[in-house]
């Protein structure tokens, strides 16, 4: 076949596979927003569910997930960023180092319904927390840590070495140059990452499913160890498991649950570009 | 003088605890696999090994319980394979796409849309598969319930595409300029370059970006317990309902009465499931690697 011709075909076939990923992802979205839409009131979002769910809103599973996100990146954000200085600042290549990556690699591919068998051992069985917001955050937690870790590598080598060479020929200590001429500059880089962190912490379902979420709890928590519903264990409640749920309702949930994450990643889009652009080495 | 000391003894403990916390993502690993023994070891003492591996039936809660996951794993391995049949091709033609065809505008808005699919909650996927694609397939292969194998392929190949997409686009952007100016200048047309010189140059950052899409099927729980019909038995047709590890581990934890032989099967499962992804990751690891250099 002549060349120029199997290209066409070629690059057809290429444009359409790209299609198939991309397009499912704006029908899906439009699919929610239209349906979804019609359930959206300040009675929704703003009060306790009642009827078993039937009726009401959705007030205690939004901030449940509000708590579980903030709980998750209180104890992921110092631990992850300490991490990543670690790999990219003091350690030299040795079996130590490379044994983190591949802890970091392989903490990243647990399945989250492990995470949740783990939190469940660990934090509500060993620890005695029980099923609560400390427990639930603590599993997320660990969960996003790779996330976390990861974006602030990739922020922290971004540095230009010359800044640390500088830094450090002018008598600055080892802290003292991280501290001052690479953290500020990466400092956008970790926020991406850890925007990022919070988006999948709220979407996730499985992890939080035996630590802390509650099936109808029409009340809202209030410590950390009170259990509390979620929102994404909530779509979860109402798309399987009560019958009679109105259909807007759980396209609503679901538009609630999508606009928030979808923000989170947008926020975390934008963070980066801003600061790719005014980079300026 | 003293202030420097202070300073000293404050430097001493800030590296120490960097140290610390690099340390820590190990931990949390061995941390894992202890508690998943600690909880799943003691189903061993009544089933062995091999009747939980290799064991037909899956009743756990019958008298007396059955703890066979061979129809647990079969379940999983459909799906699994399912979802790669669909997710590969298309994965891997999307990101040459995006790494050498499409222009420098297009590529942003096609790497974000990518990002967007990422970031959809699995429980959503879940949600609109069982609402949409489920009856869908149901009227299309006029079978009793859409909640089938076959939908769980479907739904779970789009979750993967983000994955092999983004991996494998990087493994694509990463081969040298060199390779491509050689072979235009042989007289090479553009898609020749692409299928015979780059494609094959970044086969190993593929092969990782495959792998790494498998174990993200593998591990996914929610939006599979959603479509899949959750039927516990060997699969006989991909148009079958069926259940995986991971949807079993979901949706029977509530009920299992804790330090129970069923709560430690459950645990057991979470066991293997650790494995199978530890394997596969540490292997796309090194692909990864190799990619690389």
């Amino acid at each position: 076949m002549n060349p120029r011709y199997s290209q066409k075909i070629a690059f057809a076939v290429l444009l359409l596979a790209t299609l198939l990923v991309v397009l499912p992802v704006v029908i899906i979205l439009l699919i929610i927003m239209v349906k979804g839409a019609s359930a959206i009131s300040w009675d929704f979002l703003f009060s306790m569910p009642r009827d078993g769910m039937a009726s009401g809103g959705i007030l205690p599973a939004i901030l449940g997930t509000l708590y579980l996100v903030l709980g998750a990146i209180i104890f992921a954000v110092p631990l992850g960023v300490m991490a990543a200085i670690y790999l990219v600042e003091y350690s030299s290549d040795n079996w130590l180092s490379r044994l983190v990556k591949l802890a970091i690699v392989n903490l990243a591919g647990v399945p989250s319904v492990v995470y949740g068998l783990f939190g469940l051992g660990i934090f509500v069985t060993f620890f005695r927390f029980g099923a609560s917001i400390l427990s639930g955050s603590l599993t997320l937690g660990i969960m996003i840590l790779p996330v976390i870790i990861t974006s602030s590598r990739e922020a922290l080598e971004s540095v230009p070495q010359h800044f640390r060479t500088v830094s450090l020929s002018l008598g600055a200590s080892h802290w003292q140059t991280i501290r001052h001429s690479v953290l500020p500059h990466a400092l956008p880089g970790i926020l991406t990452g850890m925007i990022l962190g919070l988006g999948r912490a709220a979407g996730e379902t499985a992890p939080i499913l035996f630590t802390v979420a509650a099936f109808y709890l029409p009340r809202l928590p209030q410590s950390i160890f009170d259990q509390t519903m979620a929102l994404p264990y909530h779509l979860y409640v109402i798309s399987t498991q009560v019958p009679g749920i109105a259909e807007n309702v759980r396209y609503g949930t679901a538009l609630v649950l999508l606009t928030l994450v979808l923000l989170l990643n947008l926020a975390a889009i934008l963070v980066r570009s801003r600061f790719r652009r005014n980079k300026k080495w | 003088m003293k202030s420097s000391q202070a300073r000293k003894l404050k430097e001493w403990v800030i590296e120490k605890s960097i140290l610390l916390s690099g340390i820590f993502s190990v931990v949390f690993v061995l941390l894992i696999f202890l508690f998943l023994l600690r909880e799943g070891l003691s189903l061993f003492r009544g089933v062995s090994i091999g009747d939980f591996i290799f064991g037909k039936s899956w009743y756990p809660i019958s008298q007396p319980p059955r703890f066979g996951i061979l129809p647990l794993i079969l379940g999983s391995l459909l799906v699994t394979l399912g979802a790669a049949a669909i997710s590969v091709p298309i994965g891997i033609a999307a990101a040459l796409f995006i790494a050498e065809i499409a222009p420098q505008r297009l590529k942003e808005i096609l790497k974000a849309g990518i990002e967007l699919l990422a970031a959809i909650p699995s429980v959503v996927i879940g949600f609109i598969g069982m609402i949409t694609l489920g009856p869908w397939i149901k009227n299309f292969f006029n079978i009793p319930t859409g909640l089938t194998a076959l939908t769980g392929s479907v739904t779970l190949a789009f979750m993967a595409m983000p994955t092999i997409v983004s991996i494998a686009e990087d493994a694509i952007t990463a081969v040298p300029r060199q390779y491509r100016e050689a072979a235009i200048a042989m007289g090479a047309t553009k898609w020749q370059t692409t299928w015979r010189i780059v494609a094959r140059a970044a086969r190993p950052g593929m092969v990782a970006a495959v792998m790494l899409g498998i174990g993200r099927v593998i591990g996914e729980t929610m939006a599979v317990m959603m479509v899949t019909g959750n039927a516990a038995i060997i699969p006989r047709s991909i148009l079958q309902p069926v259940r995986t590890l991971t949807a079993t581990i979901a949706a029977e934890m509530g009920e299992s009465v804790q330090g129970g032989p069923h709560y430690a099967a459950l645990f057991a499962i979470g066991i293997v499931l650790f494995i199978i992804t530890f394997l596969i990751n540490g292997v796309a690891d090194l692909y990864l690697h190799r990619s690389r250099k």
